[in-house]
């Protein structure tokens, strides 16, 4: 069966692409390198807030991002759809394939390519992958979660398919800035953790607004009766959020930091368990939650992640 | 008869943290994660590859727990037998280099 890449090569040709969008999410943005003027058109309207157009970045190169990525489109035709995802770190480069595309990412140079056909899910897919492993190496992660500002703090909502995310989002009051209700941004800050907007967008088909905000709770859905808030173990809490992490590398090196990470975010953000009848009260428990958790939280996670 | 003796390390393919009280152990290669409660807890700090695990049902589980000895080994061999099997712990009839510091 037909791969979508033919044949093998190491690096893009260097027939420069004319068109240049910056995609900045996280706090981290990647250059993406296309010819193709309709791709770029797919690309601002899959990412919006996230997109910056540039005319040439590469004549400004005080202004060029951390990260570059060239897309190079291949015809339709090529694609082995059942093709499962692959990631592997091979010799600095990380190597990504799936049926529908095949990417590098060099981790030194900051540099990589996507070969695929013009749709935007397979760059989609690419940009998830890039920034679960660049966030991994920074002490964040990113969450199958969504999320959403209130009163200034950033409240995370997990939970399997059918939890109820995207009803958390839909129930949302007016004043509630969505961050995403999919794919959560999580980075490390001083004082705890902070949650970024981001474009992955899940059944609500709709990105979230660029912005970030100190995260406050998360909360693993499940609907119920009533409205609720219960307190999780330290360890049912870490458990869960390895189930929800996004990650997709086979990188034992990388998947012990992610382990460390979610201790550590365990030690240092609340998890609970927020049982939730779906309508718009659920969001009163969701403000009212910071004043009834200082308290609370202090006394059940004291000290810090140790080593065995 | 003589009595085998079994040691017991921890695998370099693990990552563990102890965190409010509870030690969670994860295998990095396969993602599989445990909790171990407080009488697994101290085996597992104890698998330095060097002391007999009779030594370390001796020595640490009854001298901190309430147990019969006896029954004590027994489920301290059971409890190795189960995590050896997930890759987190070595199991030998010699000494082992402990793979993790």
């Amino acid at each position: 069966m037909g791969k979508l890449i033919a044949s093998e090569k190491e690096t893009v040709p260097a027939n420069l692409p004319a068109i240049e969008l910056v995609i900045d999410i996280g706090g981290m943005p990647i250059l993406v390198r296309t010819a193709s003027p309709e791709f770029a058109r797919i690309l601002e309207n899959r990412y919006g807030g996230f997109v910056i157009v540039r005319a040439d970045a590469r004549h400004n190169p005080s202004e060029a991002p951390m990260f570059e990525l060239d897309v190079e489109l291949m015809p339709p035709g090529l694609i082995n759809q059942d093709e499962d995802l692959h990631v592997r770190l091979e010799a600095g480069r990380w190597v990504m394939e799936r049926g529908d595309f095949r990417a590098e990412w060099d981790t030194e140079r900051r540099r990589g390519w996507v070969r695929q056909t013009a749709n935007p899910y397979s760059i989609d897919a690419v940009l998830r992958i890039l920034h679960s492993l660049m966030v991994a190496q920074r002490g964040g992660f990113l969450l199958h979660a969504a999320s959403a500002v209130c009163d200034g703090r950033a409240y995370l909502f997990s939970g399997v398919s059918g939890a109820g995310k995207t009803t958390m989002t839909r129930l949302a009051p007016a004043d509630i800035i969505l961050l995403t209700d999919e794919i959560s941004y999580l980075c490390p800050t001083a004082g705890g953790y902070a949650a970024f907007g981001t474009p992955f967008a899940g059944e609500l088909a709709k990105a979230g607004e660029n912005c970030t905000a100190p995260v406050s709770a998360l909360f693993f859905l499940e609907k119920g009766a009533e409205n609720r808030v219960d307190e999780l173990s330290s360890a049912e809490a870490v458990r869960r959020l390895m189930r929800n992490i996004l990650f997709f590398a086979e990188d034992r090196g990388l998947v012990e930091k992610l382990f460390a990470t979610a201790c550590d975010f365990v030690a240092r953000v609340p998890i609970c368990r927020l049982t939730f009848y779906p309508d718009a009260r659920v969001w009163d428990q969701v403000r009212n939650f910071d004043r009834k958790l200082d308290r609370n939280f202090a006394r059940s996670f004291q000290g810090v992640p140790e080593h065995a | 008869m003589p009595e085998t003796c079994i040691y017991i390390a921890r695998s370099s393919a693990i990552a563990a943290r102890a965190l409010a009280g509870e030690m969670m152990v994860m295998n990095s290669a396969d993602s599989m994660f445990f909790t171990l409660n407080e009488v697994a807890t101290v085996i597992f700090q104890a698998a330095d590859g060097r002391t007999p695990l009779r030594e370390i049902v001796r020595d640490r589980i009854c001298e901190q727990f309430d147990v019969d000895p006896e029954q004590a080994q027994a489920d301290a061999e059971q409890f190795v037998a189960e995590l050896s099997g997930h890759g987190i712990l070595l199991v030998s009839n010699q000494p082992l280099a402990s793979e993790t510091p």
